[in-house]
């Protein structure tokens, strides 16, 4: 019985692998998910921007940490499905694991600089400097980085087969040095200065700022997904396009 | 199987020693490298005194990074690899076997460098045994970790920069801890950090002499399907 339902487990996985399957779901789904993201970041504005209280000790910058903590934490999510689609696709060579690995990255990439960059717009007068050696930021940047070297492996490798393994070799790599490169950076920063410049959190925050945080980290986790969707329906639209055009040139 | 790995190492080790380029180019990098940091910021002893152990180390990763090409790219366009690859002995053990030639051509000669360029620095002499240990424990993780950016980038033209830029974020967390267990990097402030460093500077050389022939072995099957 346990072998059954194991069959048709991966039966139903395997039947997602079929791109044309895939392109017909992915196109009944993306006005449904563009419609909420829109709604539920109009909303998430609305909130954020005028309706909630400005904090009493940052004034109205506080109203920032709208856009960047939502970033921040969709750049950790990105390299997450980054990495767990790179694991599919090379234990089970599913073949639009490939594609949602590689469309994920320019997204989480994205969504990391749209941190860095608010963080420093937030920094430059709360602490009175664009940029502070702080873990966080740091390991925010080698983050960037990561994202980068990923994406730069994608392009300079031109078959997407070969490309894709050794992408997905260097995104997994990638995710079990992420955690040791960030208590490395907390190690040494904490060595370097202590802790007392600033604090990030500091008290609880208060419901009038936690509900637009949250519907805002909605919003913006769906707009990932859409982006995502937008992004791995382009790629196999590509690869067909790619394929077509090598077809062309052999008759 | 010892045997092949033995050969292995041997063969490469001898290649890098004899073909040139390999070795020797490293330590004249590192040393250059050192060199032109008090022509940047400025020849105050006490200055360099304060930052030897970083620049010391940044320069490390600078060399190994350098050679890194060396490490798969010949034998791939000579054939060897497609060879090792039939061959008996596992992919991880070749891997293997190559980041440890790596790191006997190249980390080796650039920590008995090490102290000498320290002198450049204005080191202070009671520094060099820490520093010369935490580079010990430390290149290894260089030449493996490095070995992994190798493989990834084995079948692009003129892949050393791209590796380099794979590996360099990698390398990060051996840097800090090298960098924190040679004295350097305000340890001095808390008492017990630099022993603290070393040994988390080993554990991170452990974890990559493992890592590093699995995901390489990875990367040059994805490679040379």
């Amino acid at each position: 019985m346990a072998g059954m339902s194991e069959l048709t487990a991966s039966q139903r996985f395997q039947a997602f692998a079929n791109p044309a399957r895939f392109m017909a779901l992915s196109e009944r789904l993306l006005p449904f998910c563009a419609g909420l993201t829109a709604v539920l970041i109009a909303v998430g504005l609305y909130l954020a921007l005028l309706d909630s209280p400005p904090d009493y000790q940052q004034g109205e910058t506080v109203r920032i940490m709208y856009i960047h903590v939502p970033s921040a934490w969709l750049s950790m999510f990105g390299y997450m499905v980054m990495a767990a689609a790179s694991a599919t696709a090379l234990i089970f060579r599913h073949p639009l694991a490939d594609i949602a690995a590689k469309s994920a990255a320019p997204i989480g990439a994205a969504f990391t600089f749209l941190a860095l960059v608010t963080g420093s717009l937030w920094g430059r007068p709360m602490w009175g400097t664009w940029w502070v050696w702080d873990a966080r930021l740091t390991s925010m940047l080698i983050l960037f980085f990561l994202y980068l070297g990923y994406m730069a492996l994608w392009a300079t490798i031109e078959e997407p087969v070969r490309a894709g393994r050794a992408a997905a070799v260097l995104a997994l790599v990638g995710s079990i040095n992420v955690p040791i490169i960030h208590y490395s950076v907390v190690w040494w920063n904490t060595l370097h200065q202590p802790a007392s410049v600033f604090r990030i959190g500091g008290p609880a925050i208060a419901t009038s700022m936690l509900m637009p945080l949250l519907v805002m980290a909605l919003g913006f986790t769906l707009f990932f997904v859409t982006l995502l969707l937008v992004r791995m329906r382009a790629e196999i639209l590509r690869r067909r396009v790619r394929v077509l055009r090598l077809a062309r040139t052999e008759r | 199987m010892m045997r092949a790995f033995r050969t292995l190492v041997l063969r490469d080790t001898r290649l890098a020693i004899r073909v040139g380029g390999g070795a020797g180019m490293a330590v004249f990098f590192f040393l250059t490298v050192i060199a032109i940091v008090p022509l940047g910021i400025g020849p105050n002893l006490k200055l360099l005194a304060a930052i030897a152990p970083g620049m010391l180390w940044v320069a490390l990763l600078l060399s190994a990074l350098l050679t890194l090409d060396r490490l798969f790219q010949a034998d791939y366009e000579d054939g060897s690899l497609d060879l090792l690859m039939t061959g008996a002995l596992p992919l991880e053990l070749v891997a293997a076997a190559k980041a440890l030639s790596h790191w006997l051509t190249t980390g080796l000669p650039l920590v008995v460098a090490a102290p000498l360029l320290g002198l450049l620095l204005n080191l202070d002499t009671s520094a060099f045994g820490p520093l010369i240990l935490a580079m010990l424990v430390g290149t290894p993780a260089l030449s493996f970790l490095g070995s992994i950016g190798a493989a990834l980038t084995v079948s692009v033209r003129r892949g050393g920069l791209l590796a380099s830029l794979l590996v360099i974020p990698f390398y990060i967390p051996v840097l800090i801890f090298g960098v924190g267990a040679a004295g350097g990097g305000g340890v001095a402030v808390v008492p017990g950090a630099g022993s603290q460093s070393l040994l988390l500077l080993g554990a991170v050389a452990l974890v990559s002499v493992v890592l590093g022939p699995v995901a390489s072995a990875a990367a040059l099957r994805a490679n040379l399907r």
